[in-house]
């Protein structure tokens, strides 16, 4: 095990919130290397999160950090990322925070595509409120809510970013480390919104998809897939079996939302306040 | 004078063109609009009056009416009297010709002049001459608009200009209207504009470089204002995908460095409430505009009202501090936008500024020295490595840094945190960061700004209490009663309220005005200061206080 400590990582003795043996801690080691190999500064890196036991993950790395309301983690990534385009932003946060709260959040940061990572701690299950149905649960878990049985399909966030031709759309096993960690620096590498739905086991309330059952249902993604082919990765994400690990679809020539929307380069912190000039010329215009 | 018309009838393109051209040839002049919630059709109005004593207040009483719909004398019955002249096209007007109407043959004249789209241009041209306003300055405006659309069709319109504006000439002395001399030689000295513009210019004027809103009646107009000139200004302009993310954007805007406003009517802060008890717990600024309109729900989306100050007072959950501004007038909005901004900055809180539709949508002038720009404070420090967001200070502010901009590292978090923004569950932590919050209430109380006075508060027995856009109509119905006895008093800070304001009060009777169906801020002053109104005077039907009726009010209040 390596113990050494790595820039992102908090003073020895910071108390941890998540369960042990909790996927989260796998997340976390992934998204630490990622960011370390890519070298990344810091002070130059903002992580955003709203609500949960996923969205706890800033709490736990030595960053900018805004940690908001649930559901709402995107909206002010966007907020930030058009007030500075210099920062990297990654938005961590979970399946309910994000595809149930947060839904028309989602739809809309995948429609402006604007640069920002976010990677979905998808345990499909509500752990923090103690095991309902989250919209990515599978049919047919029983919850204390859900009792005689989930009767929903489960929200394919990866169909969903992908029919609104999201510009970088992946998924990882928080089980694999390594193969998380170098998708997440793909995702962080990619100028755009990059969704990495990360499988991950709640070791506490869903019984159902365990360590065992990620490993008996994920599977490599298949030899020649083509990640330009929008509609290969759609066939891909929506068909029935075993789920495929890795980069469904990257699509360099989605033009950026800052670029479009004529985004300055400099911060917003930097701007200086209005002329004198200026201002008397807009009050001649009511002349 | 009121313009009436169906909606897409063209009787804002007439007003557009008046109010200008009646304010360079030196008068005072005010307007407000009511129309319908519907695109096409309907029956709406815009009333401009043309005052001495530059009087910026609905009156009731219609002196001239331009009736253009078929639905006009239905709607404006009420308004109209036996000295009222209306000026229509017979065929057009329905059943109600009588002696008061004039056959106004405008569709005649603008098929005159090239084609029926011109019978606007008839009819202002027509206003200027009954009003006997030369009609030079009205050839230069047209000149100016349709300059773009070729020399045919600015001839076109200048001759329907001049069709009408021969009409209002002739007309017999006993169907014109006397109107005050002009107050000034020239009125180029001053600006001509709407409360929407008031409050962009102060928004402007306070270094706002960023609005994300999602767009409803009547807030939008800020918006609008706002991307026009985002270019110029730098300004950002997102249109959000709802309320909620329009505040959360904002305050992600602002934590990033950003001095972000969202704008907003009654049903939509009301989405974004949690946003606001974030604002309060990250102790970040963020100037919400809310528009007010009549609710419950939907209500009456076009309509005017002055009932969300509970909302303003109460929204969020949990404890925080906040401030409340309800600009009356063009000067107000303009220096209220620019102090909540200042708040938000200095105190780290949400600040919101409580306009209503009848604020928004009314024109005015306003002296262009009299646009002032309040100082610009910065608020942001480079942080070093030792740096923590909520690190404690004897009033409780944190100096504020931004990620990016030096060594530190900069973070917020919607759980209770320390001094570093970490998430705990210390609960004397939470102690003292409660404690932390509300340290900064007594400098911000002491910021506030005092009431001010109308008429004589030293020789006053009653005070008639105000505030935001009621201010006009009150003025102007306490000098129409001339007596001492009787001053107003007008709030354009609601909360906190300013130290003095309950020895301001006290050993008057008060009376409360207030354009809603309970008296909310009557309510409010009762709690800070523990003094009672005596009466409340109310409105709800969606409509502005008229200056008719607050005499009314006054009259039967004072003279029993």
């Amino acid at each position: 095990m390596d113990n050494r400590q790595h820039p992102f990582d908090m003073p020895p003795g910071t108390d941890v919130a998540w369960c042990p043996g909790c996927g989260n801690y796998m997340l976390l080691k992934a998204v630490k290397g990622a960011l370390e190999e890519l070298g990344i500064d810091r002070k130059n890196l903002v992580m955003v999160s709203g609500i949960g036991q996923a969205a706890k993950a800033p709490q736990y790395m030595n960053v900018n950090m805004f940690n908001g309301l649930h559901g709402r983690a995107l909206p002010a990534a966007l907020g930030i990322r058009l007030s500075n385009r210099e920062l990297v932003i990654v938005v961590e946060s979970g399946d309910g925070d994000m595809y149930g709260e947060g839904g028309n959040h989602f739809l809309h940061a995948v429609r402006r595509n604007y640069d920002v990572t976010v990677i979905v701690h998808d345990n499909m299950v509500y752990g923090l409120t103690k095991g309902q149905a989250s919209p990515t649960t599978q049919r047919c878990m029983k919850t204390t809510v859900q009792v005689t049985g989930v009767i929903l399909e489960p929200f394919n966030p990866l169909a969903v970013a992908l029919a609104l031709d999201a510009p970088f759309v992946a998924r990882a096993y928080a089980g694999n480390v390594e193969q998380t960690k170098s998708i997440i620096k793909e995702a962080i590498s990619f100028r755009g919104f990059a969704l990495v739905d990360v499988f991950q086991p709640c070791v506490v309330f869903n019984r159902l998809n365990t360590y065992q059952w990620f490993k008996e249902n994920t599977c490599p993604m298949p030899d020649g897939h083509d990640h330009t082919d929008r509609m290969a990765a759609m066939k891909l994400a929506t068909a029935p079996g075993k789920f495929p690990l890795g980069v469904f679809y990257r699509n360099e020539k989605r033009e950026l939302y800052e670029d479009l929307a004529g985004i300055s380069e400099k911060p917003l912190y930097q701007q200086e306040q209005a002329g004198e000039e200026a201002f008397q010329a807009m009050l001649e215009a009511f002349r | 004078m009121v313009f009436e018309g169906a909606a897409g009838q063209g009787v804002q393109t007439i007003t557009a063109a008046l109010l200008p051209i009646l304010k360079n040839s030196g008068y005072h002049v005010f307007s407000c609009t009511e129309y319908m919630s519907r695109i096409r059709g309907g029956s709406n109005t815009t009333e401009i009056r043309i005052t001495e004593n530059n009087r910026r207040a609905y009156a009731r009483h219609i002196d001239l009416l331009f009736a253009l719909s078929p639905h006009a004398f239905e709607h404006l019955q009420e308004r109209i009297d036996d000295n009222t002249l209306i000026f229509a096209e017979k065929e057009r007007f329905g059943d109600h010709w009588d002696d008061r109407c004039i056959d106004t043959p405008l569709t005649t004249f603008a098929v005159e002049a090239g084609g029926q789209v011109y019978s606007n241009t008839v009819a202002a041209g027509t206003v200027l001459g009954i009003l006997g306003v030369t009609l030079d300055r009205f050839d230069d405006y047209l000149r100016g608009q349709f300059a773009g659309k070729g020399e045919e069709v600015v001839e076109n319109n200048i001759k329907a200009a001049t069709l009408g504006y021969d009409f209002g000439r002739r007309l017999p002395a006993a169907r014109s209207l006397t109107i005050p001399a002009p107050a000034f030689e020239d009125g180029q000295g001053r600006l001509l504009m709407d409360g929407t513009s008031a409050l962009g210019i102060g928004a402007i004027a306070a270094g706002c470089n960023f609005i994300s809103s999602y767009p409803m009646s009547p807030g939008t107009g800020l918006l609008t204002f706002l991307a026009e000139r985002a270019k110029t200004f730098g300004i950002v302009v997102d249109q959000a995908e709802d309320e909620i993310a329009a505040v959360n954007a904002g305050l992600g805007a602002s934590y990033a460095g950003a001095r972000a406003v969202v704008t907003t009517s009654g049903g939509g802060f009301d989405l974004m409430q949690e946003g606001i008890s974030l604002a309060g717990m990250i102790e970040t600024p963020i100037v919400v505009h809310i528009g007010q309109r009549p609710g419950p729900a939907t209500g009456l989306p076009t309509r005017t009202e002055q009932a969300d100050l509970n909302l303003a007072l109460h929204a969020g959950h949990g404890e925080f501090a906040r401030a409340i501004f309800a600009p009356g007038t063009l000067e107000e909005a303009i220096e209220t936008m620019q102090r909540a901004f200042d708040l938000a900055q200095r105190f780290q809180i949400p600040v919101i500024v409580l306009t209503d539709q009848y604020l928004i949508d009314s024109v005015s002038t306003i002296g262009a020295e009299d646009v002032k720009r309040l100082p610009f404070v910065p608020s942001i420090v480079q942080t070093d490595e030792n740096y923590r967001r909520y690190v404690f200070t004897d009033d409780g502010l944190s100096p504020r840094g931004v990620p990016g901009y030096g060594g530190g590292i900069v973070r917020v978090d919607s759980d209770e945190h320390d001094e570093s923004g970490l998430i705990t569950e210390s609960f004397e932590m939470r102690r003292r960061m409660v404690e932390k919050r509300f340290k900064r209430l007594k400098p911000l109380g002491d910021a506030a700004l005092p009431p001010s006075v109308i008429g004589r508060h030293d020789v006053a027995e009653i005070l008639v209490i105000c505030w935001g856009s009621t201010r006009g109509v009150l003025e102007e119905a306490l000098d129409i009663i001339e007596d001492n006895r009787v001053a107003g008093i007008h709030f354009s800070q609601l909360f906190p309220l300013n130290p003095a304001t309950g020895a301001m009060l006290e050993n008057r009777r008060l009376i409360v005005i207030e354009n809603n169906a309970q008296g909310q801020f009557a309510d409010l002053l009762t709690r800070e200061t523990g003094l009672s109104i005596s009466r409340r005077i109310l409105k709800a039907t969606g409509e502005p206080f008229s200056v008719e009726e607050v005499v009314e009010y006054l009259k039967e209040d004072v003279h029993g």
